[in-house]
């Protein structure tokens, strides 16, 4: 009943003192709201750029192409070994009949030269389309293929890809890294605001301690404001992510530059980051108030 | 515990020496019984408002051992400070009282951050204000009283938890004679009414020579006289 008690009463005390102290209080607020917005088109960025890799890197294909010797029989034999190695996600198999009509429909030109081939002039070779799950050993998994018997040569444009991964990796590592700074930034700087608020009341902490108050029923109102700090602190910023992004995301009508980069379908996107912010709002308001108040505690 | 029950408080062979290098007290040696109204007296720099921050834990002795009410006050750890808070009342010569809260929220306060109940609080509030005789100025703010008002609050708030032991520091410091004789009749009814003991640091030596209780000099950080129904001594100054 006591402690339960005690914190109703923080509640309150806590709500008081933001509306009594209003003027710091806004200075608290606008610095988490400012930094939050911050952070929120960082992570807006940062997300939609890992989607861009992601989607590349789904594009990737495997091509196999069969020894021209090997019979239909042959196919289903490699076909066979192909699905027992683990890090193929698809397999598709198109015949150079197959192939030689896909050429002949994509163009006039081709439908020209080709369409006297008889079939046993077809030049092409029998393939698979292999996509792969995880892109980083794709030059492992080619080389397996190559192994098999039956097969001719695998091709997957390894230069570009190898450059691609390189450059993904890199900008993984810098949102995130960028994302980091901004949060350790925040904090610092809503750990200063906040102690001016709390500089302020020095004499009711040491009023509190005087009449021996613990150390825990002092901190709590203290942590509760800057919750509700943190609260109303990224509402703004909020509102910005999901006006802001449905906006971009109209603009741009869904893709930058390429149908190939496509920008994150705004739901439930946005709602996700709202939560985001919302938590980094509030943990930061709770961790710059425990930490001004401390100072004042001697623990 | 070596001891008679009656030994409340107990100080063994303290020092302190402040970080700055200044030693404050010397190998200080003191006894005093529960119910007792002690003064202590000496002028600035005598110790005597170290003496009273060390039995309330604001500073710790450098040497030497605290025994307030079976507390071992040197020892006790930062965290663990309210629990000897919540024994005593302490009364400064500033009041230190909220400037945005009333009178009867002042006293009540005290109360509301040890987690009291609201109907405990209402009665205990109102009986301490009752002995201070501010029963009506319960919804005035600290600057609409005067300041020997002011102190009084101050005084319902040290003694509404009903502390066995009440710390004064130069309660009427900031007080003229008249207003400073009310307070003392105020702290001389608590001592008679309650059995609260009673320290109290000052330099008026009116007030000490009018109260015929125990003195206590100190002087350089050394106790030079410890008096029963003692005088104000002018080597003290």
């Amino acid at each position: 009943m006591k402690p339960f008690r005690m914190f109703v009463r923080s509640i309150r005390d806590a709500f008081k003192s933001v509306f009594r102290n209003f003027s710091l209080s806004l200075a608290s607020i606008s610095c988490i709201s400012i930094t939050l917005i911050i952070v929120a088109i960082a992570l807006l960025a940062s997300l939609n750029i890992n989607n861009f890799a992601k989607m590349i890197k789904e594009d990737v294909t495997i091509v196999v192409f069969v020894d021209r010797e090997v019979e239909e029989a042959g196919i289903g034999v490699i076909r066979a070994k192909l699905d027992q190695i683990s890090n193929i996600s698809t397999i598709t198999y198109k015949s150079k009949a197959e192939l030689r009509e896909e050429m002949q429909a994509s163009s006039s030109m081709l439908e020209a030269t080709m369409k006297d081939w008889s079939e046993e002039d077809n030049p092409l070779k029998d393939t698979f389309q292999i996509k792969v799950e995880d892109i980083e050993k794709i030059d492992e998994t080619a080389s397996t293929i190559e192994k098999i018997d039956g097969i001719d040569s695998v091709n997957y444009g390894e230069t570009m890809v190898n450059k691609f991964l390189a450059a993904f990796r890199m900008v993984e590592k810098g949102t995130i890294l960028a994302v980091i700074l901004l949060i350790v930034v925040t904090v610092f700087l809503i750990i200063n605001t906040i102690k001016l608020t709390i500089f302020s009341r020095k004499r009711e902490i040491s009023i509190m301690r005087l009449v021996g108050a613990s150390n825990f029923s002092i901190k709590m109102p203290f942590v509760i404001e800057g919750m509700i700090l943190g609260v109303i602190g990224s509402i703004i910023p909020i509102l910005i992510v999901i006006y802001g992004y449905y906006a971009m995301y109209r603009h741009f009508g869904g893709q930058i530059f390429s149908p190939l980069i496509k920008l994150i379908t705004p739901e439930p996107f946005i709602y996700l980051i709202s939560l985001v912010v919302l938590v980094i709002g509030i943990l930061v308001g709770m961790i710059g108030s425990y930490q001004a108040v401390r100072k004042y505690l001697k623990i | 515990m070596d001891g008679d029950i009656l030994e409340f408080i107990r100080v063994k062979d303290v020092s302190k020496q402040y970080k700055n290098g200044v030693t404050a007290v010397y190998d200080l040696n003191l006894k005093i019984k529960k119910g007792d109204f002690v003064f202590i007296i000496g002028g600035t720099g005598s110790g005597k408002s170290t003496l009273i921050k060390m039995l309330y834990r604001e500073e710790k002795p450098t040497k030497g051992e605290i025994i307030v009410g079976g507390l071992n006050v040197a020892k006790l750890r930062n965290s663990k400070v309210y629990k000897l808070r919540r024994k005593l009342g302490i009364v400064f010569q500033d009041y230190r009282l909220l400037q945005k809260s009333t009178v009867y929220e002042n006293v009540a306060f005290a109360l509301e951050v040890i987690g009291t109940k609201k109907e405990e609080i209402h009665e205990k509030v109102l009986k301490a204000l009752e002995l201070v005789g501010l029963k009506g100025k319960l919804r005035n703010y600290p600057d609409q009283l005067s300041g020997g008002e002011q102190q009084r609050v101050a005084i319902a708030r040290a003694i509404v938890n009903e502390p066995k032991l009440l710390l004064c520091d130069e309660p009427t410091g900031n007080l003229d004679p008249e207003k400073s004789m009310e307070i003392m009749k105020v702290l001389e009814e608590i001592n008679n009414a309650t059995g609260t003991t009673i320290i109290m640091a000052t330099h008026d030596k009116d007030i000490v020579n009018k109260m015929r209780k125990r003195v206590i000099t100190l002087k350089d950080g050394r106790l030079i006289s410890d008096e029963e129904k003692g005088k104000y001594h002018n080597e003290a100054i």
